[in-house]
């Protein structure tokens, strides 16, 4: 017993010695990579081993108005990125012009519907093995790894986001693995977006002129997409769910 | 013939049974390698009909599982002789059905091969996740309430393990229709009465399935059920066959209710072409109405051929009915813009078809045949064909 006591007495001095040296290490350190994290920070980006913050939530903002009947540049764009055509009935679509009329006047309509990152999403809730998840940024993804390839959550998704990958894939994007027998989705260009960029079909859409999409972070308030979600009327699609979606529209 | 030529051709013809359900079961186990190689592009689902024919096959076989150990829990549970006589044989079919079914789940996954993270990872709000549990208790549970009524030692505690399981059989049936009722985004899903259902469909599945196969085994050993404990089963099939017609009106009277259903009950009761005519068909005509009036007609109602007719008239009508609600459910296209005409090249807005292909309807068989191999061997090896002694089934007629 005494033995034990001296032994922890022992300790203490170098222990003390050891914390200091700790401290002053991540002092170091700190210095070392502040210029990086401020550079990763002016670039709203973020460094690799960061995790991803619940202060941000990314979101878009869909001007149907400016979205053309027809154009398609968007989808063009996301299958380019991601390396997919979906010509084939069976193929992936993570985006998808989606062409609505509204019966009692007649209006029409033209928008991208894809993955509406839900703050609260079913096809998280359904998932047997925790593969779909939601990042603290509110990006909705599937873990490749763990994806069992059950479809649960392709029959809980209200708005038909999910793909099954049905036959063995070729040529794909190293930065977006995708494999035969898993579940997909929009994954708002996460590859881009953690380095600071916006997603393909926001950029396309921007580069062609139209300017329907707007991308970024709906819980800055000084962002474009924040002051506009303030200010105009904007809609959730099946906001009667009560899944509060990330992807916001305006003029339907 | 004497014994022992009797019992060369009998082995013979257990072999025989045997081997060809085997066969089947490879087969359904060589379809599942197909899909797997080739991918699901093989077979007839896509990214609209998500679930196919085997999951029609593999919920068939989970509830009917689930609904076969009535049997025993009426014996155990409730006291009565003539199902405690064949509780030891409805544990049995219950186990068996169940592999049969999940085997079919798990190789319709994309990733069968992911099997071990299935059983490793789980999210806990998932209904699937907790399924998995409750299906793995289910033959622990089963195994055990089976083992206490076949050893002399442990029949002391065989009431307690039965009603362990038969309370496990009602969770594990609530989370089978709940897997359907918890969708929120489809309508014909989101129902909280779909749990309900499900108990009530594997209570006349269930039995249907065990009267079968009881005969079955009743004619192999060259034995006769007892016209008296006949009478009595085919009654509660035709009870419990007529609750599923009771709950499945409820079902679309709930959803007629509702002024957003109508277009979604118009197109399984009206215009939805091959899922009217299974629903109208297939599942009330065929799998409720004439098994019921053959079931309870005064005169051919208590035979054994109208019983065993009726008996697969009502598995054929469960078919039906889940085929009705899994692919019907699926094929009435999703409300994203209610009150929008909606078009798009992910046939958004339209009906979807579906065309199973024959991997699909290969491995649905294949569960079949597993289910039935596991009996046809437990029941070989061990002893558990259904004995009434003379006592019980006087007293049965008695009571008649």
């Amino acid at each position: 017993m005494s033995h034990n006591v001296d032994k922890t007495n022992d300790d203490k001095p170098s222990d003390g010695s050891r914390r200091q040296f700790i401290g002053y290490g991540a002092a170091m350190a700190g210095l070392a990579i502040a210029p990086g994290v401020t550079l990763f920070d002016l670039a709203h980006g973020r460094a690799p081993e960061e995790a991803a913050s619940n202060k941000v939530r990314w979101g878009m903002l869909i001007d149907t108005g400016k979205c053309a009947s027809g154009c398609n540049d968007c989808v063009s764009a996301c299958g380019k990125e991601n390396g997919f055509s979906g010509s084939r009935e069976t193929d992936s679509q993570w985006i998808r012009k989606v062409e609505i009329k509204d019966l009692r006047n007649g209006q029409s309509h033209s928008l991208p519907m894809m993955c509406q990152h839900c703050e609260h999403p079913p096809c998280v809730d359904v998932c047997p093995t925790g593969a779909s998840f939601k990042r603290a940024d509110g990006i909705v993804l599937v873990d490749r790894h763990i994806c069992i390839g059950c479809r649960y959550c392709m029959m809980a998704c209200p708005y038909k986001a999910r793909s099954f990958v049905h036959e063995e894939l070729h040529d794909q994007n190293p930065d977006v693995p995708r494999g035969k027998g898993c579940v997909e989705s929009c994954t708002l260009c996460v590859h881009r977006v953690d380095k600071g960029g916006q997603p393909a079909c926001a950029e396309a859409c921007s580069e062609a002129g139209h300017n329907a999409i707007l991308f970024g972070d709906l819980n800055d308030q000084n962002s474009e997409i924040s002051k506009r979600v303030t200010k105009l009327a904007t809609t959730q699609v099946r906001a009667d769910l009560g899944l509060n979606v990330g992807i916001r529209y305006q003029g339907i | 013939m004497n014994i022992d030529a009797f019992r060369k051709i009998e082995g013979r013809a257990f072999y025989a049974l045997a081997g060809l359900l085997g066969l089947v079961a490879l087969i359904g186990l060589g379809a599942a390698h197909y899909m797997e190689t080739h991918g699901h592009v093989v077979t007839g689902m896509n990214n609209q009909i998500v679930w196919g024919l085997p999951h029609v096959f593999a919920i068939f076989m989970i509830v009917a599982a689930s609904g076969v150990l009535n049997i025993a829990s009426i014996g155990s549970v409730f006291g009565k002789p003539v199902y405690k006589a064949r509780a030891p044989l409805s544990g049995l079919l219950a186990i068996a059905l169940l592999a049969g079914g999940l085997t079919v789940l798990m190789l319709d996954l994309g990733r069968p091969d992911r099997l071990i993270v299935a059983m490793t990872h789980f999210n806990f709000k998932s209904i699937f996740a907790l399924n998995v549990i409750l299906y793995t208790g289910f033959f622990a549970i089963v195994a055990i309430y089976i083992w206490t009524m076949m050893d002399r030692k442990m029949y002391a505690y065989s009431k307690y393990a039965g009603f362990s399981a038969f309370i496990w059989r009602l969770a594990l049936t609530t989370a089978t229709g709940s897997i359907f009722g918890f969708l929120v985004a489809r309508q014909a899903y989101n129902s909280a009465i779909l749990a309900p259902m499900f108990i009530i469909m594997s209570f006349s599945f269930g039995l249907a399935v065990f009267i079968l196969v009881q005969s079955f085994m009743y004619a192999w050993n060259g034995m006769k059920l007892d016209p008296a404990i006949l009478r009595r089963m085919k009654n509660l099939l035709a009870t419990f066959a007529g609750a599923v017609l009771y709950f499945t009106i409820v079902y679309h009277l709930t959803n007629l209710y509702f002024a957003k259903q109508a277009s979604f009950e118009r197109f399984i009761l009206l215009d939805g072409g091959v899922f009217t005519n299974l629903f109208w068909v297939g599942h009330i005509l065929i799998g409720t109405l004439i098994p019921i009036g053959l079931l309870l007609h005064p005169t051919i109602g208590a035979k054994l051929k109208t019983v065993l007719l009726a008996s697969s008239l009502i598995i054929l009508g469960g078919f039906a009915q889940l085929y009705v609600l899994l692919i019907g459910g699926q094929a009435f296209p999703l409300d994203i813009f209610p009150g929008m005409q909606v078009s798009s090249s992910f046939f958004d807005g339209a009906i979807q078809h579906y065309s199973p292909t024959l991997p699909e309807f290969l491995l649905g068989l294949g569960g079949l045949g597993i289910a039935l191999l596991i009996t046809t061997i437990a029941v070989r090896v061990l002893n558990f064909l259904p004995r009434d002694d003379a006592h019980h089934s006087s007293k049965v007629a008695a009571t008649d």
